[in-house]
C-alpha cells in the first residue's frame, strides 16, 4: 500500500525502481487470467508453428502419428511450394479477384455510409429515421448462409423471382449460376447490402456526438446546410473515416469466405471471378487435400496482412498519433 | 445518445437550422427505400415458405403465391428428429459458447486493465500478436483435428470462437474507465481475494460491457457455420447446428430423400421440399429478427467503446 504515494509511470511501474517484485496479488491475477492465456496459447499460438506445413512435403505416416509425420517423415522442400504457386496459371487470377473486390468494397464501405450517415441525421422526423436505421442493421446480424438462400430465391434459374420477371417481359431467362459476368456486379450490391447498415451506425454515433454550438455559430455565420457538411461533419469525422479506411487496407489479402464460397453455391462455371485467396485455401485444403499448397498460400496471406497492418498502423499514427492500434 | 439527439432536434435552433421539406421528403423517401430492400428479402422467403408446394411448381417463387399453406412448417415439425436436433444443437453451443466467452474475455479484460499487474506488458502482447500473423487454416485444422481431437464433437464449434482480441479490449477498456478504483482499492483493504473483487464487486457494475460483448458472441455462435462445415463429417448428423443443415441442404437438393430413416414412410411423399427449405430459413432468421431491434444499442455502444482504443 505503501507504494500507492510512489510517482507512477504511465503503465504503472514506479519510477525510479528498475523491478517491481511479484506479489501475491499479481498471482491471483495471473491465476485469473489463466484460463484465457491457455485458450490463446492452444488456438493462437501452437498453431503458428504449422507454417512449416508452407516448407515441408507433407504425408501422413501411418501408425506413427501427425506430429511424427509432420517433422521428422515429411521431407523439407524449402520454398518449392512457393514456386509451384506461383507458376500454377490461377494464382494471377486470385490475386486480382482479392484485391480488385476489397478496393472496390472499401471504396463503396467508405463513401456510401458516411453519405447516408449525414442524411439520416438531417432527416426532420426522428421516429422515420429510428425506425430505418434499425430496418438497414438487419443484415449484419444475418450469416452468409442465410444470404445465399435470400439470393437464391431471387436468382434461381427456373422458380427465381428475376428470371419470372424478365420472362414476363418477353426475355430470355438467364442462367444467374453459370453467367460469371454479373457476378461482379451481383457480389458487390450483395457485400453492400449486408454491411451499409453498420457502417451507417458507426458513422452516425459519431456524428450525434458532435458538438452542435459549432453548428449554433456557423448559422449565425450564415452558412447553409451544405456548407456545414462539408466544413464542419466531414472534417470531424476525417479521423473515424480514415481510420476505418487504413484498417480496411490491413484486410486487403483477406476476403469474406461466406460471400464467395456460400452466395456463389461453389459454382464453377463463376470461379474466374469468385476464387478469392481464402476460398483457394479452403479449397486445396478440403477438396482436394492439398496441404502444402493450402499452407503457402494462407501464410503469403498472413505475411503480406501483418506487413500491411503494421504499415497502416504507422499511418493512422502519422495522422492522429492518439489512434494508433498499438 | 438518443435522449441527446431528441433534445438536440426539439429545440428552436434545429428547428430553424433544418434541411428543406422537400430535401427532406427525398431523404426520407431514400431511406424507407432502403429499408424496404433490406428487409424485401427476409419478407420474401417467409412468403415462399407458407406458399403451397403446387404453387410454386407452377409460378416460381412469388410474392403473391396462388395458394397459402402451412405445409412446411407441419413437416418441420413432423421431421422434428433431425430439424429440433439441430435446433437444440444451435442453441446449446450458442450458451456454451457465449458462457464460455464471456468468462475468458472479462477475466482477461479484467486482469489487463489493472495498472500494476506484473505481466501487463508480456499480456498485451501475447494478446497482439494473434492479431497480426496467424498459423493460416491448415495449420487450425491440423492442429485442432490431430492434436486436440476435436473432429465430430461439439467443442470444434465452441472452443475455436470462444475469444478474439477486439473482445478483451472492450472489456478492458470497459473496465479501465468505467469501474473506479476505489471500489478495488476497498475490496482490497476488507481483504477480497481478487477472484472475490471480480465476481462480487467488478461483475456486477459492468453489466453493459457484459451485455454488449455477450451478444457479440451469441449473435456469432448463433450464426457460425464454418467450424461445422470444416469438423463435422456428413456421418455425424447429431451434431449439426441449424445453419449447417442448411448447407448440406445446399449442398445437396435430394437431401431429404436420402435420409428416409429420418422421416416417416408416409412423409416421404410429396415432400415440399423447396418450401421447407425455406421455413428452416426462418426458424434461423426470426430470433435473429424479433431480439435485435432491442438488443442494437448494446451493439452500437460496444462499437463505439472499441473504436476509441480498437
Amino acid at each position: 500500500m505503501s507504494k500507492i504515494n510512489l510517482p507512477v509511470k504511465e503503465d504503472g511501474t514506479p519510477i525510479g525502481k528498475k523491478r517491481r517484485r511479484f506479489t501475491w496479488d499479481d498471482l491471483e491475477l495471473t491465476l485469473l487470467s489463466l484460463p484465457t492465456i491457455t485458450w490463446l496459447i492452444a488456438f493462437c499460438y501452437v498453431p503458428m508453428f504449422g507454417i512449416i506445413f508452407a516448407f515441408k512435403n507433407y504425408k501422413y505416416k501411418p501408425g506413427k502419428g501427425f506430429l511424427y509425420s509432420l517433422f521428422v517423415s515429411s521431407k523439407w522442400v524449402g520454398f518449392k511450394n512457393f514456386e509451384f504457386l506461383f507458376r500454377s496459371p490461377d494464382i494471377a487470377n486470385i490475386f486480382r479477384n482479392t484485391i480488385c473486390y476489397n478496393v472496390v468494397f472499401l471504396l463503396i464501405g467508405v463513401t456510401l455510409p458516411v453519405a447516408l450517415a449525414i442524411m439520416i441525421t438531417m432527416l426532420h422526423s426522428r421516429k422515420v429515421a429510428k425506425v430505418c436505421q434499425t430496418a438497414v442493421f438487419l443484415p449484419h446480424f444475418l450469416s452468409w448462409v442465410v444470404i445465399s438462400y435470400f439470393v437464391y430465391a431471387f436468382l434461381s434459374t427456373d422458380k427465381g423471382l428475376v428470371n419470372a420477371i424478365i420472362t414476363s417481359m418477353g426475355g430470355e431467362a438467364i442462367l444467374w449460376y453459370q453467367e460469371p459476368k454479373y457476378w461482379p456486379y451481383l457480389l458487390t450490391f450483395i457485400n453492400t447490402w449486408k454491411t451499409f447498415g453498420y457502417s451507417m451506425v458507426v458513422y452516425m454515433a459519431t456524428i450525434t456526438g458532435i458538438d452542435q454550438s459549432l453548428y449554433e455559430s456557423a448559422v449565425i455565420d450564415g452558412a447553409s446546410k451544405w456548407q456545414q457538411t462539408w466544413g464542419i461533419t466531414i472534417p470531424l469525422l476525417r479521423p473515424v473515416i480514415s481510420i476505418m479506411f487504413i484498417m480496411n487496407v490491413g484486410s486487403i489479402f483477406s476476403t469474406d469466405f461466406g460471400l464467395f464460397f456460400q452466395v456463389t453455391r461453389d459454382s464453377n462455371s463463376l470461379i474466374n471471378v469468385t476464387q478469392t485467396l481464402d476460398v483457394y485455401v479452403h479449397k486445396a485444403l478440403i477438396q482436394s487435400n492439398n496441404y502444402n499448397y493450402s499452407s503457402a498460400v494462407a501464410l503469403l496471406q498472413s505475411i503480406l496482412g501483418c506487413i500491411l497492418l503494421v504499415f497502416s498502423n504507422i499511418v493512422v499514427k502519422k495522422i492522429d498519433p492518439e489512434s494508433g492500434l498499438f | 445518445m438518443a435522449k441527446k439527439a431528441k433534445q438536440v432536434y426539439q429545440d428552436g435552433f434545429s428547428r430553424f437550422n433544418c434541411i428543406k421539406p422537400t430535401t427532406n421528403a427525398v431523404f426520407t423517401l431514400i431511406f424507407i427505400l432502403l429499408a424496404v430492400i433490406t428487409f424485401l428479402p427476409v419478407v420474401f422467403v417467409f412468403i415462399i415458405s407458407i406458399s403451397s408446394e403446387a404453387s410454386i411448381a407452377q409460378h416460381g417463387y412469388s410474392f403473391f403465391p396462388a395458394e397459402l399453406s402451412m405445409e412446411s412448417y407441419k413437416y418441420l415439425w413432423q421431421s422434428k428428429d433431425y430439424i429440433g436436433r439441430a435446433f437444440v444443437n444451435s442453441v446449446g453451443i450458442t450458451l456454451a459458447g457465449t458462457m464460455l466467452g464471456l468468462v475468458l474475455t472479462s477475466t482477461l479484460g479484467y486482469v489487463l486493465s489493472r495498472p500494476n499487474y506484473y505481466m501487463k506488458g508480456i499480456y498485451t502482447w501475447l494478446l497482439i500478436i494473434p492479431m497480426l500473423f496467424s498459423g493460416g487454416l491448415v495449420a487450425r485444422y491440423m492442429v485442432n483435428t490431430q492434436i486436440y481431437h476435436l473432429k465430430n464433437t461439439y467443442w470444434a464449434m465452441i472452443l475455436p470462437g470462444a475469444c478474439s482480441t477486439f473482445y478483451v479490449v472492450v472489456m478492458r477498456t470497459f473496465f479501465q474507465t468505467t469501474v473506479p478504483d476505489s471500489i478495488i482499492e476497498s475490496g482490497k483493504i476488507d481483504g477480497a481475494s481478487q477472484l472475490r473483487i471480480f465476481t462480487q464487486l467488478v461483475l456486477p457494475i459492468s453489466l453493459p460491457v457484459i451485455a454488449t460483448i455477450g451478444l457479440f458472441l451469441t449473435f456469432n455462435y448463433w450464426n457460425a457455420w464454418y467450424g461445422a462445415m470444416l469438423y463435422i463429417d456428413s456421418n455425424h448428423r447429431e451434431l449439426y447446428p441449424l445453419q449447417y443443415v442448411l448447407i448440406s441442404i445446399e449442398k445437396n437438393i435430394s437431401f431429404m430423400a436420402r435420409n428416409e430413416d429420418f422421416f416417416h414412410e408416409e412423409s416421404m411423399r410429396n415432400l415440399p421440399s423447396e418450401t421447407m427449405r425455406m421455413a428452416i430459413v426462418m426458424v434461423v432468421v426470426i430470433p435473429i429478427a424479433c431480439s435485435y431491434p432491442f438488443f442494437q444499442r448494446y451493439f452500437v455502444g460496444g462499437l463505439t467503446i472499441g473504436a476509441v482504443k480498437g
